[in-house]
């Protein structure tokens, strides 16, 4: 049978954290339709994402894995998941400025981040491509704001 | 709000989601995960690079050429940034006029923020820290004078040409490996003595290059997102 002691780990914890998060952003990229809303939504799964590799990497009763006085400690945790996530981390930042540079351009060109009252303008102006790539039918636009 | 097909089918969407990334983790034991690369590479210790720290030894030592990839993917990120904001209308929008304590905060940190940045660099093979994070707290540093209105610290002319230089020297520091028969981007030089400043041969030389050009491409997508776009004399 699970008891609650033995469910109630540190490690169960962080696991079940970083599937939360990683959870909580994509619920946040599926039903939001405010542009920035979506983007803080993928940075949430970044964050996960992150913190389930730097969890994988931890060893019990370990030191990092750097040498203190010419001398490596005795037990170390894993080193690869935390060089991987250290580049993941700037490279998530770059990607962020790019689609914040993207989201500055939607907004002077429409005057809105609502992608439901953009999908409608692009519906409207025929000829001027499809909104089929956004992800709001324009069907409902208008009737709700981002909640 | 009324329950629509669409958050219907993204509910189904998350719980199956979630019940996948449950039966992915369930095995992966917390503590004893099965990698074994990074037990190789610590009982190796510092033999094939001479770096302290083992995150840097990974990052430009056994991986260096993915560290090359992560740069380019940085620099197009933003350089595609650049372009975007470039185009369409330039207008400069009124600023808010800044405060006092913002003004003189930052003019206090700026100092700070650029030992502390260049510090993080250069101790990035002997300490926690490298080219990536002080790039980044540099970068920082570079937008706290624009914060407070007390101008540029750099003119964006020099910033591009700093970035250039960083990325042609990360390039000639794994041809001259190259051209002493080894392949690409191999750590070479003396390893010195084990945390010492002046140790672990290359790797010092890739961090700084790493840490130059992090933190004149952030400061530049920085400064462009802010609108605060210099005049080209």
């Amino acid at each position: 049978m699970l008891n609650l002691e033995t469910l109630l780990t540190t490690g169960n914890l962080l696991y079940a954290g970083a599937t939360t998060l990683i959870l909580i952003g994509i619920a946040g990229m599926v039903l939001q339709r405010h542009l920035l809303r979506i983007l803080l939504a993928l940075t949430l799964v970044e964050a996960g994402v992150n913190l389930f590799l730097i969890a994988a990497g931890f060893r019990p009763n370990a030191a990092a894995p750097i040498a203190v006085a010419g001398q490596f400690p005795a037990s170390m945790v894993d080193p690869i998941p935390q060089a991987l996530v250290l580049t993941a981390i700037v490279i998530g930042v770059g990607v962020l400025a790019l689609a914040l540079a993207l989201a500055l351009q939607l907004q002077r060109h429409y005057g809105t981040l609502d992608m439901a009252a953009i999908a409608a303008r692009l519906h409207a102006a025929p000829g001027r491509g499809s909104s089929s790539g956004l992800p709001v039918e324009p069907s409902h636009s208008g009737k709700e704001s981002a909640s | 709000m009324s329950w629509r097909g669409r958050d219907m089918a993204a509910l189904l969407l998350l719980i199956g989601l979630g019940v996948l990334l449950a039966a992915v983790l369930e095995p992966i034991l917390f503590g004893a995960a099965p990698m074994l690369v990074g037990s190789q590479i610590q009982a190796l210790g510092a033999e094939p690079t001479g770096a302290a720290n083992l995150v840097t030894a990974v990052l430009l030592g056994y991986r260096g050429f993915d560290t090359l990839g992560e740069l380019t993917i940085l620099f197009a990120a933003a350089t595609g940034a650049g372009m975007v904001l470039a185009q369409g209308n330039r207008g400069r929008h009124d600023v808010a006029p800044v405060g006092f304590v913002l003004q003189v905060g930052s003019s206090l940190i700026f100092p700070l923020l650029l030992l502390f940045g260049f510090y993080t660099i250069l101790h990035g093979h002997i300490t926690p820290g490298g080219g990536f994070q002080g790039g980044a707290i540099l970068a920082a540093a570079y937008f706290v004078p624009l914060l407070g209105h007390a101008g540029h610290p750099l003119p964006s002319g020099l910033t591009t040409l700093l970035e250039g230089l960083a990325g042609i020297t990360f390039i000639v520091v794994g041809l001259v490996a190259m051209m002493a028969g080894d392949t690409f981007l191999t750590p070479f030089g003396d390893h010195g003595t084990l945390g010492q400043l002046l140790s672990a041969g290359s790797l010092p030389l890739l961090s700084i290059a790493i840490g130059v050009k992090v933190g004149t491409e952030l400061a530049n997508v920085l400064a462009h997102l802010g609108g605060i776009e210099q005049e080209r004399g």
